[in-house]
């Protein structure tokens, strides 16, 4: 649906020169819900708008619908366009008109028949949940009201694809929850495609298929959205993967664990979706010469699927704690092992399989 | 009502009154409007073609530069040496260069690149933002200005005019002097010329009510197309 190949884009100052994009390469599969994640800077606006042609790449190609955009103008680049709604932080929508004259716009530049206008707007404002404000002027609006008057003029001519940047940045955590639902009814009811980009994880886990994460102008790491927050592979990943999933110990247990005098190890286990179909931790509890206590628990819900983290503190001799390992590792959990600088209070993590006599 | 228009106020006739200031209105009202339809064509050039402007490429460059010069040169001329300068120009457009009707042409050439200027301040008050969503919705250039870029902007628009109204109204009092006629030309030639003391009192008094007459309905009709911002 969308293919970005080995797309560069530099902006050239006077003195400066920002490298806002290198190298970036993305696959956007029809139908599905595409996120991009990064720190502000890291050069997603300028890689969405590659997508509508608002910004044209250095080096690198850019496929929308089997269509190559690079000699796209006027006419040809309108109708593309017209193809691809999108959505604004700031909303940008004309303040001082009505919520139908905002929705209509689309409408009328291209030229479609008032009875048509009519038609069409009264249909969106409907899914969008807003035909009660249809005479409101923009102003008198709520945020999330007016970025669903956004959505509703990105869809009046009815697109293929709904490019959204920072669609919920301006807005608060409860409204940011109604957008992307709305969001999320646009892609199952209607079908459409949708890439967006946010700085906010919590905005990927909710709705997101499939997530690159951007730094510096890169794409680091990119998956399934239960394989990125499940195995983040990147610093910059599991930063933003430790913003919506605390797998961390908590501060106030650290006194507790050093307190423990005999030989125990700290592990932190992750189930991911179905993949482990036995009860780990209650048969961890039944082995002879093990404690376990679970010192950090976090369960999260993505994709229709669900994620737990749990972090034990398995107390036992080297032997008893060497083979439940080897029984966690066999039943599919994912393992690392925990280590905290009690100097620095830092917690370094080790993987299953690396070094696993610590 | 002959008789009244042909009574005297400090030493002219009412009638000869209220022709300067049908003269002025005149000179005023069509300056404004001729005015403001090259200084807003003027004003759209130089936002459309500036740099990070809708319309780029090399051919907007040089009508930038081309139309900022032109702009800067003009509006650094003061306008009495405009008015002298261009008489032969106006004597080709309008056949004479005596008449309320031949100062338009040095008043109109005079207010437009300040016209450009106080609209081109005001377009730019439209957020880069919508022009971006105009551009997603795949707008033309055409469709950005008659859709986005210019309603977003009229009531500040209307504001720039009332200023340029106000400062036509007083490059006028000069263009009267030449042979335009008008409220200004009465002060000069029967109030200052001939020691009319009161008489130039009046006209001043009445140039004043122009001025305030105009940035009232301005403002009026500003905060009514802004009203719902
Ligand atoms: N038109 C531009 N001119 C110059 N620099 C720009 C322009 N657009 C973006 N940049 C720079 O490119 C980098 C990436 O910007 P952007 O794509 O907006 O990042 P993000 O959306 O991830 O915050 C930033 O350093 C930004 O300052
Ligand atoms: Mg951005």
């Amino acid at each position: 649906m969308i293919r970005i190949e080995h797309a560069t884009k530099t902006f050239r100052g006077k003195k400066t020169e920002v490298h806002a994009l290198r190298d970036v390469s993305i696959h956007v599969r029809k139908g599905e819900i595409y996120g991009i994640v990064g720190f502000s800077g890291a050069g997603k606006s300028t890689l969405i708008r590659l997508v509508n042609r608002l910004e044209t790449p250095d080096e690198g190609t850019v496929e929308v619908s089997g269509q190559r955009l690079d000699s796209l103008k006027g006419k040809t680049l309108s109708a593309l366009r017209r193809k691809i709604g999108m959505v604004f932080q700031q909303f940008n929508l004309l303040e001082g008109k009505t919520v139908y004259h905002n929705v209509a716009i689309p409408l009328i530049l291209e030229h479609r028949s008032p009875a048509e206008i009519e038609k069409r707007v009264t249909e969106v404002l409907e899914f969008v949940e807003l035909s009660d404000k249809r005479n409101a002027y923009v102003s008198q609006l709520s945020g999330g009201q007016k970025q669903r008057v956004g959505i509703a003029r990105a869809l009046a001519t009815s697109p293929e694809i709904l490019l959204c940047d920072e669609a919920t940045s301006a807005l608060d955590p409860q409204t940011t929850e109604s957008i992307l639902k709305l969001l999320k009814r646009v892609n199952q009811e209607m079908g459409i495609t949708i890439l967006l980009i946010t700085h906010q994880m919590q905005v990927i886990q909710m709705i997101c298929d499939r997530v690159a994460v951007m730094e510096q102008g890169r794409v680091v790491e990119e998956g399934t959205v239960l394989e990125v927050f499940g195995q983040p592979k990147e610093d910059v990943t599991k930063r933003f993967v430790r913003t919506v999933i605390n797998d961390q110990v908590p501060e106030t247990f650290y006194d507790t664990i050093r307190a423990e005098n005999r030989h125990y190890r700290l592990e932190q286990l992750k189930f991911i979706g179905d993949s482990v179909n036995e009860p780990v931790i209650a048969n961890l509890c039944r082995r002879a010469g093990l404690e376990v206590n679970i010192i950090g628990a976090n369960i999260s819900q993505m994709q229709g699927s669900m994620m737990s983290v749990f972090i034990l503190q398995l107390i036992g001799d080297t032997d008893t704690i060497g083979e439940a390992e080897r029984y966690i590792d066999a039943s599919g959990a994912l393992r690392q092992r925990l280590f905290i600088d009690w100097d620095s209070r830092t917690i370094t993590e080790i993987p299953a399989g690396k070094g696993n006599e610590g | 009502m002959n008789d009244f228009l042909n009574s005297k106020i400090f030493g002219i006739k009412w009638s000869r009154l209220l022709t300067s200031c049908q003269q002025s209105l005149y000179m005023v009202g069509w300056g404004l409007l001729i005015g403001t339809f090259f200084g807003l064509i003027l004003a759209l050039v130089l936002v459309l073609t500036r740099k990070d402007g809708v319309v780029q490429g090399k051919a907007a460059r040089i009508l930038y530069a081309v139309v900022n010069v032109y702009v800067n040169v003009i509006r650094s001329v003061p306008f009495v040496i405009l008015l002298v300068t261009i008489m032969p120009l106006t004597r080709l457009i309008m056949g004479t260069t005596i008449g309320s009707t031949a100062a338009l042409v040095p008043l109109v050439l005079y207010i437009s690149p300040y016209l450009a200027r106080l609209l081109e301040n005001s377009l730019l008050e439209c957020s880069p933002g919508i022009i971006e969503a105009a551009q997603a919705m795949g707008a033309n250039t055409r469709q950005i200005i008659r859709y986005f870029l210019m309603p977003e902007t009229l009531g500040s628009m209307v504001l720039a005019l009332t200023t340029g109204a106000i400062g036509l109204l007083g490059a006028s009092a000069m263009a009267g002097y030449v042979g335009g006629g008008g409220v200004g030309d009465l002060t000069l030639t029967y109030g200052y010329e001939k020691m009319n003391t009161p008489l130039m009192i009046l006209t001043v008094v009445i140039l004043v009510i122009f001025v305030q007459l105009i940035q009232f309905l301005g403002g009026a009709l500003s905060r009514k197309l802004r009203a719902h911002r």
